[in-house]
């Protein structure tokens, strides 16, 4: 069954790029939703039913890293993986990621191949 | 964790290389396109660039900076174009998004090489101007890293300046060296 993707990310290229690229991984992806920021995420998560979410980590308004950490504090999505997605390099934010429960984590610029090998296993 | 802090400011061939090792990677991965990197100097304050696409990028930390990525309106679109697989002929909203996101991939990885020498910083989110006939002023008293790129047959730039913050100062460091590069 097809599974909806919700990506974060404040750049809207950076969205479209992600879009496209989940489609050619030739999983099975329903919808894909968009949220320009973690307060946007959250809000969406609020109406919406998603199996996975791919955000960034440096985003104004709400960063992915709190975006994260209010994802895994709430019963109703905690067991949704998140990948993050980022030029962000500085190990602490990464390990912060990792122990708020980031599924994986992708560092920016990426090819096709390194966002389809994150995702199997998890679609 | 700390990163390591160098007792040495870089050197502009270091600053050129990280540069370089960025660009030539961002281009390749995300665009499959090659920049060639072409003249490389130093550059006094004053008068800065009047025309094209320029992305605009703040660094803080133990070292301040700001960097700046720039290149002509054609070459911008097709960045656009190829980045995002649309037909982009005219800069729009998306193309300077994807110019701001070229920024931020560019510098946000020259930030992550840099903190292995200079300590931890932090980016401000990028800006992106475009128009032509505009005047812009480096202002302060540091010098300016240009490096150029030659991209599908179009320049593309990418400028950095750098300096200690006050406490960096006080330990002893100094600004990068000013010399002139072949």
């Amino acid at each position: 069954m097809a599974m909806d993707v919700l990506i974060v990310d404040d750049s809207a290229a950076i969205r479209k790029i992600l879009q496209r690229v989940l489609r050619q991984t030739e999983m099975p992806i329903g919808t894909i939703h968009e949220a320009g920021d973690g307060l946007e995420a959250l809000a969406l998560l609020e109406k919406q039913t998603v199996g996975l979410i791919l955000s960034d980590i440096n985003m104004p308004n709400m960063d992915g890293l709190e975006m994260l950490g209010k994802i895994k504090s709430n019963d109703a999505y905690k067991s949704v993986p998140v990948i993050m997605i980022t030029t962000e390099g500085n190990q602490s934010k990464v390990m912060e990621a990792v122990s708020l429960g980031a599924a994986g984590y992708v560092r920016k610029p990426f090819t096709t191949e390194q966002i389809k090998e994150k995702l199997t296993g998890l679609l | 964790m700390s990163a390591t802090i160098a007792a040495e400011a870089p050197t502009p061939e270091e600053i050129v290389e990280w540069v370089t090792t960025c660009t030539t990677e961002v281009f390749q991965t995300m665009l499959g396109m090659e920049a060639q990197r072409g003249a490389h100097f130093v550059e006094d304050p004053g008068k800065g660039l009047t025309m094209g696409v320029i992305g605009i990028i703040g660094l803080v930390g133990e070292w301040t900076g700001t960097a700046v990525v720039s290149c002509s309106s054609p070459l911008a679109c097709k960045i656009a174009t190829t980045m995002m697989m649309e037909e982009y002929p005219s800069v729009t909203d998306e193309v300077l998004d994807a110019m701001a996101e070229m920024t931020n991939m560019i510098i946000g990885n020259l930030k992550n090489i840099m903190e292995g020498k200079l300590g931890l910083m932090g980016l401000s989110i990028p800006a992106v101007v475009f128009g032509r006939n505009f005047a812009t002023r480096r202002s302060g008293k540091e010098s300016w890293y240009v490096t150029q790129f030659l991209v599908d047959g179009e320049r593309f730039d990418v400028q950095l300046c750098l300096a200690p913050t006050q406490s960096r100062l006080l330990k002893g460091s100094s600004a990068p060296r000013i010399m002139t590069l072949a």
